[in-house]
């Protein structure tokens, strides 16, 4: 920090002129226009999905189950059991792991061990692996193979199996962006805190985490929303395309993005209606999940 | 065979009623019942069904109309694709396996060393329609397989359509088919270009989805392709139809036509695969000659084709007997 | 234990070390060596797989070959992946090139222009954007923006399936990341630091550019390579948008094909598995894994002298 200010001593000392000011007002027009840019994708993807699905909107919509026969009935009740279970058990295993992990490699982990930095450059890794590769880890190892504790006899995938499969598909992204809310809690308040008796982990526990917990926040924010779109780990894993009962835990599951994609590559029309519709419905569960971490975000949030 | 299956449950009840109570109040009732329904009504356990997404339709809609009868029963339906199918299948995972073609030397041998005997039930045809942009004016709207040959060959180098002769438009060429990884593609080389899984690449742009494939097409003059029959009828409005002369005339692609095999050669059979040992569960028995008995229906609403009678007993005697498949010939 | 080491750590003279102390530190490694166990599990199931392919066909065939055509039978069967790394590069340098400047743009208005209330409301609304699917994004590619606006608006020769719709869909995708991780980071920088620069005359762009971005840095960085790395294996978007032709070529107004998308396709098709062509998906899919791995060594390496400079 100290090398930053010195450098603001010798770069930028200049007072403001008109020919500043004016560079302002471009650089915030210009600031404006990507915001612009990005509020006007969304609105527009938005609207056209609307349109498409609002008709079928509706409680019925939410409480039936899917049906080939008749498209007009046809309802994500299952899916929507079943993104819900998945998205809970995810936040419930990325959470502490993302977290914990986050909080080893910054305050614990010496960075010039080997395999520190072997970890660090495996989780960035791990980030850019498609999800469909993770599919495939999914049902070599958590469906099928040795670690075929949560399916039920041979093969079979479980909710559990495909919850896992996705917090293992997030958990890059929780771990990244923890570790950076981590690093920004200022060096003074460990400091501070060690010097007053607290152990190391007192010190995270008390001071470090709840400082560092909005961009906790937004880890877990983008770490769900991407979860809750995922479909090709779901389908590798086993999960059902159509399915009229309800989920349970340790049995057949399907999910809001399965149902959108079988939907969309139908040839009649009603279908692409009917995927328009559960995405809405996708996107205000993401909400309402987010608007948690939200919450918890505004709340905690402070300038140092 | 009522009375085979209404005896079967009985003696199972009977038995069952010594050891454990589940039967015992449903004895008489079986006792007395002698309609199907009231069989199918006691029937449980699950059906796990996955593998081709062409196939899959069928199954959603089979499973739903049997679900009726047999509320009991759980049906899963996933859309894994063929290949993923019969690689669970062989595993002992799924009960049933769709497929949009028949089991190949490899998953058969993978089934074998497994001890998993695969049945073959055919349970419906989808056809393949040849489909062009609206401008393209062809003679009597009919493309003869010769000249499907002639353009879609892998070593053509037709650039106009005109170079198929007398009548045919002058227009650039421009081709949207599935792409390799498609069963429906695998279909048609061998069909129509009679290669095995080599097609023309240059100006031909491919796509995993029917949807886009016409999606292509409709937004691209002078463009040509093949698609699901489904689709084809579903986009009646956008695009042309072709008929396809085989040989022996110009035939519309038609459920009548694609069924008694007059829009030859692009109509293919759909399968589905339980195995020896599941085809004996009653609950799988029962749904899969559902599917046989309801084909119409169960067809309709997935957008294929039912079979026709004679492939319809076909499929019942092998369901029946629960005949094993034939080894596949090696490639 | 000493970790003066790393930049803004703490310096402990002497520490004692609990038994608890201990076991918490060992807890907190194991959650972190779960990636190692993944990262092992992941290359344990790929080579495994694509050990078979490797014995039909030649390695330099498939690394250097220029012609990708797995599927294909007889004759125009080819294994050459040349054209499907080059397509992953060049499509998620587009849409990089779309998210960055666009990303951190709305990051930085955020984080240093907006009021409160405003950046509360608006964050979220971005980071909806993550969340929606990838299908709708490709959807929307494909349906809208290449013929209304790439065709109609702009007026561009593309063909329906094009590789400059599938990057810039891309890139937005990938930008509610980029803005959200980066704005957590210049917000997260101390006002003194701001208020050291107004005091003395900088004007407020200056003050971003030259004072918050480079103290926010590391998580900056982290922004990006979030990004970047999200784009590098997106599969849905390239596949609906730009089709499924590998294509060679610096032209992207035709169809293109990356390996992400193309693990994706064949993963679920009808190939038979067991077959040479099934095992593509495995190969590739390695293929891709050391590609990133080597990328993401450099980029690490790369970011820790910068930053050392900065801290």
């Amino acid at each position: 920090m100290a090398v930053a200010e010195t450098d603001i001593a010798r770069k930028v000392v200049q007072r403001a002129s008109s020919g500043e000011r004016s560079r302002d007002l471009l650089f915030r027009s210009s600031l404006m226009l990507c915001l612009f840019i990005a509020v006007i994708f969304l609105g527009v993807l938005l609207v056209d999905v609307a349109a498409d699905g609002v008709g079928f909107l509706s409680l019925e919509f939410l409480t039936s189950f899917p049906s080939r026969i008749d498209p007009q009935s046809s309802g994500i009740q299952s899916a929507l059991l079943g993104t819900l279970y998945l998205m809970g058990l995810c936040a419930l295993f990325i959470v502490p792991i993302g977290v914990a992990s986050a909080v080893y490699l910054e305050e614990y982990a010496d960075n010039e061990r080997w395999y520190n930095r072997l970890i660090e450059v495996n989780i960035q890794n791990l980030a850019s692996v498609p999800s469909v590769v993770y599919g495939i880890l999914g049902l070599a190892f958590i469906v099928r193979g040795p670690i075929d504790i949560f399916g039920l006899g041979v093969g079979q995938p479980t909710l559990l199996a495909g919850a896992l499969t996705l917090g293992l598909l997030v958990l890059p992204v929780v771990i990244i962006v923890s570790r950076e809310a981590i690093r920004a809690v200022p060096p003074s308040i460990r400091e501070g805190s060690l010097a007053l008796g607290a152990t190391q982990w007192q010190t995270i526990w008390k001071q470090v985490l709840p400082g560092a917990l909005p961009g906790v926040a937004t880890g877990v924010i983008l770490a769900l929303s991407r979860a809750i779109g995922e479909t090709a780990p779901l389908i590798l894993v086993g999960a059902a395309a159509f399915q009229r009962f309800n989920p349970t835990l340790d049995g057949q599951f399907s999910a809001l993005p399965i149902q959108i994609f079988n939907n969309v590559g139908e040839p009649a029309g009603v279908f692409r209606d009917l995927a328009a519709a559960t995405i809405i419905v996708l996107l205000v569960i993401l909400l309402l999940m987010n608007s948690a971490a939200i919450m918890l975000r505004n709340r905690y949030e402070q300038k140092w | 065979m009522k009375l085979h299956r209404h005896t079967a449950v009985l003696v199972a009840c009977s038995a069952l009623a010594f050891g454990v109570t589940a039967c015992g109040g449903d004895d008489d009732e079986t006792a007395r019942g002698t309609t199907e329904s009231a069989d199918t009504q006691n029937l449980s356990g699950s059906i796990r069904i996955d593998g081709s997404s062409t196939v899959q339709p069928v199954a959603e809609a089979a499973s739903e109309l049997f679900q009726e009868t047999a509320p009991n029963v759980q049906i899963t339906v996933g859309g894994a694709g063929t290949g993923d199918g019969f690689e669970r299948f062989c595993r002992g995972e799924i009960v049933i396996a769709d497929a949009s073609r028949a089991i190949e030397a490899d998953e058969y041998e993978k089934c074998k060393a497994k001890d998993i005997d695969p049945v073959e039930v055919q349970v419906g045809i989808d056809g393949l329609s040849v489909v062009a942009n609206n401008s393209l004016e062809f003679p009597d709207n009919c493309i003869s397989t010769e000249n499907l040959k002639k353009l879609l060959a892998p070593k053509s180098k037709v650039a106009n359509y005109k170079d198929l002769g007398e009548g045919f438009p002058d227009q650039a060429v421009a081709f949207f088919t599935p792409g390799t990884e498609s069963g429906t593609y695998d279909y048609f080389t061998e069909a129509v270009l009679e290669t095995d899984a080599e097609q023309r690449t240059n100006k031909v742009q491919t796509s995993a989805d029917d949807n886009q494939i016409v999606t292509g097409i409709t937004g691209t003059e002078g463009a040509l392709g093949y698609v699901g029959f489904a689709f084809a009828e579903e986009n009646k409005d956008k695009l042309k139809i072709l008929s396809v002369d085989g040989g022996d005339g110009c035939i519309e692609p038609k459920i009548e036509t694609i069924a008694d095999g007059t829009y030859a050669p692009l109509s293919r059979p759909l399968f589905m695969y339980p195995t020896t040992k599941t085809a004996a569960q009653p609950e799988v028995k029962a749904f899969i000659n559902f599917i046989l008995e309801n084909n119409q229906k169960v067809n309709e609403s997935a957008g294929y084709v039912p079979l026709t009678d004679e492939l319809k007993a076909t499929a019942t005697q092998n369901l029946e007997s629960a005949t094993p498949v034939e080894a596949p010939a090696a490639e | 234990m000493p970790s003066g080491q790393r930049p803004g750590g703490i310096t402990r003279v002497r520490t004692r070390r609990s038994v608890g102390e201990q076991a918490i530190k060992g807890l907190l490694a194991a959650a972190a060596v779960l990636s190692v166990l993944t990262t092992t599990g992941i290359v344990v199931t790929l080579v495994v797989e694509s050990v078979p392919f490797f014995e039909i066909v030649a390695i330099g065939d498939f690394f250097f070959g220029t012609d990708w055509a797995p599927l294909a039978g007889g004759e125009q069967q080819s294994f050459g992946v040349v054209p499907l790394i080059w397509s992953t590069l060049y499509l998620t340098g587009v849409g990089l090139l779309v998210a960055i400047p666009v990303g951190l743009g709305v990051g930085v208005y955020l984080a240093e222009y907006a009021s409160p209330r405003v950046r509360r409301t608006l964050k979220p609304i971005v980071e909806t954007l993550a969340g929606i699917p990838t299908i709708v994004f490709g959807y929307f590619a494909l349906t809208f923006f290449t013929p209304e606006i790439l065709k109609g608006f702009l007026g561009l020769e593309v063909s329906v399936f094009n590789g400059l719709s599938a990057g810039i869909i891309l890139g937005i995708l990938v930008l509610p990341t980029i803005a959200s991780v980066s704005e957590d980071a210049m917000s997260a920088v101390p006002q003194s630091l701001r208020e050291g620069a107004f005091g003395l005359g900088a004007a407020k762009w200056q003050v971003v550019v030259r004072v918050v971005f480079p103290a926010a840095l590391s998580g900056i960085v982290a922004a990006l390579v979030l990004g970047a790395s999200r784009a590098i294996g997106e599969t849905v978007v390239i596949l609906v948008a730009a089709g499924n032709n590998p294509n060679l070529t610096f032209d992207l107004t035709t169809a293109h094909q990356t390996m992400a998308a193309f693990i994706a396709n064949t993963a679920r098709s009808d190939v038979a598995a067991g077959s040479i062509a099934f095992a593509t998906i495995f190969v590739v899919g390695l293929t891709l894994f050391v590609l990133t791995f080597a990328v993401n060594i450099v980029a690490i390496r790369f970011v820790r002298r910068y930053r050392q400079v900065y801290d």
